[in-house]
């Protein structure tokens, strides 16, 4: 069973579909005692990293539980960031700390001439954040969660604050800056995409966390 | 680089697309789902559902629409038409759809927009405008183009970024239907003035049209529902021309 953590960051659907479709049974715990017996814990979310306040001291020690259990967890976009020690975007808001590191706005480093009209991540000279579309997921190290995904596949992002890329990282992304698509340390994994919303390529890393679950 | 979005948008009356369709290939006529399918293995970025159901009795068609897309395909999933209100948004957002478009209820009740924001986030919330040439300007045009009003567009696209809007889908009206080309000029004036990516509408006729609007028309995505629906190759041989022609897209 895999159990989807509700803390009131955005709806749960999408994901909840993507893994019916993968065949695999989902719970969403209404206490924190409820993940003792799940295989599998995803944080999803959406919005501003303040959201992951929702998690707290009970709801995090269920998850260190869980992970001292040698069970997988999967954050996915705020889910991931809130992996990390915290984000600009809400100062003084800890996250999990499980990766050292702390999440940023997106700003633009690119200090190239900008290419022709429709080659560059500028519109009008200007770097557009939030970040929204398909974008190139480089792997930069062998991993479990991105097993099998080919070269420069793409997936499907919508975020403003991104992590730094860090020893965790597994795949980065370019969109003004570097950043980190894909982490994992152990069996915590996080991505910063929309793997139920990235088609075949997401799926298949939804079902390389079930397999770790299973 | 973050490729430009090709979006596939079903026209959908009473649970059925409607409108200029190809139904070769296809077991049910018109049945959304299995046009959202093969637009997906097509290598379609997303999918719009426009809902042009005329009731309010009808709208539980809708929902059942939504579900059975959502299902069968994993893109990013779009529902707008007809959407009044916080409870339409909350009805498509929990039969599955990612975000909502909000047209006239946006410029009648522009705090809708917030609520939206707030309770889903901004990525879920795409303000539709629908824009006119008139005297020297862009006038915004509500109720399916039927009525004129005196707002400018690229002001209300700025006063919806601020507002908590995640991207706006700009229709052309003049172009709209004449598949004579995306209106440059007018979404290079909405990409160029909002933080926010635009989605260009009205007017996809040939392949270079597209190429024209993501460099000349500065857009971010563009919106079309007939030309994919010619060939079971549309999509895939789009974004053929638009690489070769040096836009990033993704390619499947």
């Amino acid at each position: 069973m895999i159990a989807l953590i509700d803390y009131r960051a955005g709806n749960l659907t999408s994901v909840r579909k993507a893994l019916a479709h993968l065949d695999a049974p989902t719970t969403t715990p209404a206490t924190p005692a409820d993940l003792a017996t799940a295989d599998g814990v995803i944080v999803p979310g959406v919005g501003n990293f303040a959201v992951t306040a929702a998690l707290d001291a009970d709801w995090r020690s269920a998850i260190e539980r869980h992970i001292a259990r040698q069970r997988p967890l999967l954050g996915i976009c705020v889910g991931m960031q809130w992996l990390f020690d915290g984000s600009t975007e809400a100062p003084g808001q800890p996250g999990l700390e499980m990766m050292p590191g702390t999440c940023s706005v997106i700003t633009d480093q690119e200090n190239t001439t900008p290419a022709e009209p429709g080659q560059s991540d500028r519109v009008g000279g200007r770097l557009k954040v939030p970040h929204v579309g398909w974008n190139t997921l480089r792997v930069t190290k062998p991993s479990w969660l991105l097993d099998g995904i080919p070269e420069d596949a793409q997936v499907y992002f919508t975020h403003s604050f991104a992590a730094p890329v860090t020893d965790d990282c597994v795949g980065a992304t370019r969109y003004g800056m570097e950043f980190a698509a894909a982490v994992e340390r152990g069996l915590v994994g996080g991505v910063q995409f929309h793997p139920e919303k990235s088609s075949d390529v997401g799926l298949t890393i939804l079902r390389n966390f079930l397999r770790k679950a299973s | 680089m973050l490729s430009k979005r090709i979006i596939a948008c079903l026209d959908v009356r009473d649970g059925a697309v409607v409108k200029g369709i190809n139904f070769e290939g296809l077991r049910h006529a018109g049945d959304p789902a299995e046009l959202a399918t093969r637009y997906n293995r097509e290598g379609i970025d997303e999918v719009v559902i426009l809902d042009i159901t005329a009731t309010i009795e009808k709208r539980k068609a809708l929902a059942d629409t939504i579900q059975a897309v959502a299902r069968e395909i994993f893109l990013p999933l779009c529902v707008g038409g007809g959407i009044r209100g916080e409870e339409h948004a909350e009805a498509a957002i929990e039969a599955g759809a990612d975000k909502v478009g909000i047209n006239t209820a946006a410029l009648s009740h522009p705090t809708l927009i917030t609520t939206l924001a707030k309770r889903y986030g901004s990525q879920a919330v795409i303000v539709a405008i629908d824009a006119k040439r008139e005297d020297g300007r862009f006038k915004i045009y509500v109720r399916s183009g039927q009525q004129g009003t005196e707002r400018d567009a690229v002001e209300w696209a700025q006063e919806a970024a601020d507002r908590g809007a995640g991207e706006i889908l700009l229709t052309s009206i003049d172009q709209d239907g004449t598949k004579a080309g995306f209106d440059c000029e007018l979404t290079a004036a909405v990409s160029s003035a909002v933080p926010i990516p635009v989605i260009a509408s009205g007017g996809a006729g040939t392949f270079d049209h597209f190429v024209d609007v993501f460099t000349t028309g500065q857009a971010d995505a563009a919106l079309a529902a007939s030309i994919f629906h010619y060939s079971e190759h549309a999509v895939a041989d789009l974004k053929t021309h638009l690489r070769t022609n040096g836009i990033p897209v993704r390619i499947t």
